[in-house]
């Protein structure tokens, strides 16, 4: 295959980024996405010209390092599926394709295409955790969970921190993450005496990073790759509310 | 725990508060057409319940009137601060800008919101106030003989012939039936999106509540474009019973408006 | 290189509860004083920054991805063990730690393995109450499967994301300390070497890799959880950033290195497709409970279309060696014989290296929709990245290189023979022997992490007090220059080649002369090969960019350079090791029926290599292993 890439490159957070465009040819329709752009480096390389830096890393779509948004899509045009687990024979011979960054001010761009994703690490430190010592658990069958509790707050745990929902949020919301941890913990029992202080102090993070408020498009359950649903911003909309209910009398545990 | 806490309301917040207002205010809409919906019953019925509102106390009226403002208020003032935040977070467009699921209704709220407004303001000028100029109702239309159920009769403001005759300006009605379908386009987004919002939905009634506000978004702008198709078809009309002197001519006048402002 | 592995006194049972009675404490008011480096945030690495944190020391922990939570314990799809007991089918410590033993073909060290399966309990109530969220029945319950040819069923599993459900766990407890103030994080920093003073680790030296900045950390202790070396081999199941080099500093700075040579090879991944491809993906074993491997019998029908191959031309090759096991025998065995049948010419694909996992009789008989819901999503991962639909055609599969059973030698206590250098996980030697179980990596990850490193680096601070080392010192500015110097080397070579290119040279040799089978004349030859590789490597790169600001290039060519060395190391183990068993397959010696055969008399220990210096042979030494517990037996799945 023959593509044309119009590709971001900017050289740092400070500087101003532009579109680039470049030329492949002998791309196996059998290739990743991100073998693809490593052949397109291996080119740049051997001429070389410096690379274009692209987070990556498993790339078997469990890590959630890579982070590109194609032709305006994060992760591209297939559904449930990440960019390296993208294969070039979902695109045409000769197509054009847009590669660029997550497009969110909190996550500014470190290089090219990398961004920095650690208000997500914020986010979780400021109460995505149940608090419990190593050794002073009780035994695992102690507490019986409900199939149904235990699959949704499988479904929420699911989550990778790609930020794909963030990048394709029009207004840069980050509620799809914040809500799979807070519903994934405040589902489950072990995770209730904690339940209030968790949502208050997560949704405060979450606004002061500067991420966008959400509109319900839906676009972050669109390009999910681990398919995380709306319902678990419903969830967590829904344990807010409480939550500040029992902050404005005081009884927040 | 910091000072500033307690000025600033967070994000879910502010959307909590658009939650509330838009479900109060759609709880107005929805008393507000059927209200209307008695012209269907005659002059009768809908001069009545016009005059019946009318007599309320003034603070019970005055106190609904300001609390719709105040709600309409907050819901602007959230809707600005919202949409003014979210610009800032996403600063740029893609080169490619694409959307995959986003319904045209949530894409285009403030939009729809900003239209749904300046008809409001319109409107209430137009039958609240009556003031829109060649369309002083008070001065054009003459009193009601009300007859009340214990034989009295009582000379009212004729809401009927009002609503009739606001409706045969084609101007008027046109830009009546767009806002209401943009009100339903509002509503269909809004309505999913208070329940979505306010938490009040799950796996199981996410689709159900979706079919529910889109279903009542449709009846919404059913109710309120029927009255103004039915003047046009002539279902509505003038009652004959009662004469309207002055009403041809101001007739006349509007038709010449329409014709001279077609042929510019 | 004084190899003391400190295994405490008395019955097996009772050497963890003694030791952990024997070692010292520190006063709690006093560990905020001890500054404790950790480097890796994996399960290993990140449970143990949280526990110490917990404690109360003072952590500091790196990664070089950009956040904990990607380090690759993410990618373990199977499940945990634990021996929890809980399907009352038998299970208990002693046979966890008994099947391990075995597994492991007798070459790991009964201590560790039985405290290994006795905390494996501890782990289970651990993640639960993290908010793990395990598969569990309608009644509430645990729900376990057993796995990898297991008799009874210990395996616990979130969905097929149990790898990264731990790892989240223990990156939520990471996150807590964070906030709380004990753990410092270092995301985007890459280990470049090890500091010792007076023979004792007392810092590192790290590259920022958004700015290149080199720092020195200076600290009382420093903890090694930086994972397996398998990306020598470059095509592996490991993430693109795995790399040997934490471990191999400290392999240069006096730490021995063990068993580098035991490498598990996976036997059902997707094959390689093509020079492009960059990893190889791994499909879950369990796929062997209903699939049939097989190839044709004749090398003419090769390039044919699977349903042009009539049942008669296809040889079911396990079934036919391995009646009693069939397509379920162990994954060192059905790596080989899937090697031995391509190299015959009867590998199937492009490449000629391949063999089917075929479904078609297990959807005769149990319904397309019963292996639907079985492997559902395995089925689709297939077909994302082959574009093949696996109901209608067989599997295409082939062995990859999944783990390194081998690493940084560590007595009881985990601690290398580097004095304060710990190493946990993947990136010790400690517990598997030459040959891992299925969902015993993360078991080991936790253990290490969790219950066994807060103790025994307690221990150590206890005895050693608070050196605080200064990180102005001569050592460390020593350390420093030497690292600017190796990257300036990198830089300046300035040749045509990327870094991608001689890794994916080495993994070639690696692969094809050290690989699923080995022999002398083949390790030789890598040995002698991977030397001119490498002067090639020194002439012919090219790092574009600079190297103070975040530059993929520079990173893999640091990382590349080390594999180019620690590859050699790996052969010459091989070449050493005149004995078949586990992973690690010579040719030489097998049984008549081409099965490993193991060389209990000479072999029965662990070798430890001690680096001594540029272009030297490195020493061998001998860790005896004695097996007191458990009987050795020659493995047999016939």
């Amino acid at each position: 295959m023959k593509l044309k890439l119009r590709i971001w490159r900017q050289e740092s957070s400070g500087c101003k980024g532009r579109m680039v465009e470049y030329e492949v040819d002998n791309i196996s329709e059998n290739s990743s996405f991100l073998e693809m752009m490593d052949l397109l480096n291996e080119d740049l390389v051997s001429e070389g010209k410096e690379a274009v830096a692209f987070d990556h890393d498993c790339r078997e779509g469990i890590c959630g390092s890579c982070s590109l948004t194609i032709n305006g899509i994060p992760h591209g045009p297939q559904k449930a599926t990440t960019a390296c687990q993208l294969h070039m024979r979902h695109f045409d011979d000769g197509q054009t394709i847009s590669i660029e960054p997550w497009n969110a001010r909190p996550f500014p761009v470190i290089k090219d295409l990398v961004v920095n994703r650690s208000a997500f690490d914020k986010i979780i430190q400021s109460g995505g955790y149940i608090s419990v010592r190593a050794g002073s658990a009780q035994d695992a069958n102690a507490i019986p969970i409900p199939k149904q509790d235990a699959d949704f707050a499988m479904d929420a745990a699911a989550c990778i921190g790609c930020g794909a929902c963030v990048a394709a949020c029009k207004n840069a919301s980050a509620m799809l993450f914040t809500s799979a941890k807070v519903s994934q913990l405040n589902t489950l029992p072990q995770g209730k005496p904690e339940k209030d202080r968790r949502v208050l102090n997560m949704v405060k993070t979450m606004d002061q990073a500067g991420f966008g408020n959400c509109t319900n498009y839906g676009e972050c359950e669109a390009v999910c790759p681990k398919e995380i649903s709306l319902d678990m911003i419903a969830k967590m909309n829904r344990d807010y509310a409480v939550a500040s209910v029992k902050n404005f009398f005081g009884t927040v545990a | 725990m910091s000072s500033k806490s307690c000025i600033c309301i967070s994000s879910l917040q502010k959307k909590f508060l658009m939650a509330i207002t838009g479900v109060l205010l759609f709880g107005f809409v929805i008393v507000h057409m059927l209200g209307n919906l008695q012209v269907f019953l005659g002059p009768d019925a809908i001069n009545l319940y016009a005059y019946k509102l009318h007599s309320l106390p003034a603070f019970v009226m005055w106190g609904a009137r300001l609390s719709l403002l105040l709600m309409v208020g907050v819901h602007i003032l959230m809707a600005v601060k919202l949409t003014i935040e979210n610009k800032k977070s996403r600063p740029r467009e893609y080169d490619n800008e694409g959307t995959v699921q986003a319904s045209y209704s949530s894409r285009t709220m403030p939009m729809t919101g900003l239209i749904v407004l300046s008809f409001i303001i319109f409107h209430i000028l137009h039958y609240t106030s009556r003031v829109v100029p060649g369309m002083e109702y008070d001065d054009k239309i003459p009193s009601y003989s009300l007859e009340f159920e214990d034989g009295s009769v009582k000379q009212v403001f004729d809401v009927y012939a009002m609503i009739v005759e606001g409706f045969s300006n084609y101007f008027v009605s046109f830009f009546y039936i767009l806002s209401m379908g943009l009100l339903c386009m509002h509503l269909s987004h809004g309505l999913s999106s208070m329940f979505q919002t306010l938490g009040l939905r799950n796996k199981v009634w996410r689709p159900r509540l979706n079919n529910v506000a889109r279903a009542t978004a449709l009846f919404i702008f059913i109710g309120f474009a029927a009255i103004p198709i039915s003047v046009f078809s002539g279902v509505l009309h003038h009652n004959d019973s009662n004469t309207y002197s002055s009403l041809n001519s101001v007739n006349d006048v509007q038709n010449d408006n329409i014709t001279s402002e077609g042929t510019q | 290189m004084k190899l003391d592995s400190k295994i405490p006194d008395g019955p097996i049972s009772d050497k963890w509860k003694n030791h952990k009675f024997a070692l010292k404490l520190v006063n709690p008011a006093n560990k905020r004083k001890y500054n404790i480096i950790v480097v890796g945030s994996g399960l290993a690495g990140g449970s143990c920054a949280a526990s110490l944190g917990e404690l109360g020391y003072n952590v500091q922990c790196f990664c070089y991805q950009d956040s904990a939570r990607r380090a690759h314990s993410i990618a373990a799809q199977g499940g945990i063990n634990s021996a929890k007991n809980y399907q009352n089918d038998g299970d208990s410590a002693y046979r966890l730690f008994y099947d391990t033993v075995k597994g492991g073909d007798f070459r790991s060290r009964e201590a560790n393995v039985h405290r290994l399966a006795e905390v494996s309990e501890n782990i289970i109530d651990q993640c639960v109450a993290q908010g793990v969220p395990f598969a569990r029945e309608y009644g509430g319950l645990l729900a376990n499967r057993s796995f990898g040819g297991a008799q009874v069923s210990r395996t616990f599993y979130a969905r097929g994301q149990t790898g990264q459900q731990l790892l989240l766990g223990a990156y939520s407890s990471l996150s807590k300390q964070v906030s709380v103030g004990t753990v410092k994080m270092y995301p985007r920093t890459e280990m470049l070497d090890i500091v010792k003073e007076n023979g004792s680790a007392v810092g590192i030296i790290t590259r920022d890799l958004v700015t290149g900045e080199i720092k020195s950390w200076a600290a009382d202790c420093v903890v090694l959880a930086t994972g397996g070396y398998g990306t020598v081999f470059n095509l592996s199941t490991n993430a693109i950033g795995c790399n040997v080099t934490a471990t191999f500093k400290a392999y240069k700075k006096g730490a021995g290195f063990a068993n580098p040579c035991y490498t598990q090879i996976h036997p059902t991944c997707i094959p390689q497709e093509g020079e492009h491809q960059s990893k190889l993906t791994l499909m879950s074993e369990s796929l062997r409970n209903d699939g049939r491997v097989w190839v044709p019998k004749f090398k003419e029908d090769a390039d044919k279309h699977p349903s042009e191959i009539a049942e008669d031309r296809r040889d079911y090759y396990l079934e036919r060696k391995y009646p009693s096991f069939g397509n379920l025998a162990p994954r060192d065995i059905s790596s080989r014989s899937a090697k031995e049948a391509c190299d015959d010419g009867r590998g199937i694909g492009t490449t000629g290296l391949g063999v089917y996992l075929d479904f078609e009789d297990a959807i005769k008989r149990l319904g397309e929709s019963a292996i639907r819901e079985r492997y559902g999503n395995l089925f689709d991962m297939y077909e994302c990245i082959t574009g093949e639909n696996a109901y209608q055609r067989p599997m295409r599969i082939y062995p990859a290189v999944h783990y390194t059973m081998g690493g940084l030698w560590v007595d009881y206590n985990l601690m290398t023979t580097i004095d304060g250098c710990f190493a946990l996980g993947e990136a010790n030697f400690s517990d598997h022997g030459a040959n891992r179980l299925g969902a015993s990596a993360l078991m080991q990850g936790l253990s290490d992490g969790y219950f066994v490193s807060p103790y025994t680096i307690s221990g150590y601070l206890a005895d050693n007090g608070v050196k605080d080392p200064d990180p102005e010192s001569d050592a460390f500015k020593q350390a420093e220059s030497e690292v600017k110097e190796r990257i300036s080397t990198l830089m300046s070579i300035k040749g045509k080649k990327s870094a991608r290119h001689f890794h994916v040279q080495l993994g070639k040799i690696m692969w094809e002369y050290c690989g699923m089978a080995r022999n002398e004349k083949g390790l030789k030859k890598a040995l002698d090969l991977i030397p001119q590789l490498r002067e090639d490597f020194y002439k012919d790169l090219s790092v574009p960019g600079s190297s103070d600001s975040l530059n993929n290039e520079l990173e893999r060519a640091g990382r590349v350079a080390d594999h180019l060395e620690f590859g050699e190391l790996l052969c010459r183990d091989a070449l050493e090791r005149r004995e078949s068993c586990g992973g690690h397959f010579r040719e030489e010696y097998q049984t008549d029926e081409g099965e490993a055969q193991r060389d209990d008399e000479n072999f029965a220990h662990a070798a430890v290599w001690e680096y001594k210096g540029k272009d030297q042979v490195p020493a061998r030494h001998q860790e005896e292993l004695q097996f007191d517990n458990v009987k050795l037996a020659v493995r047999s799945y016939k």
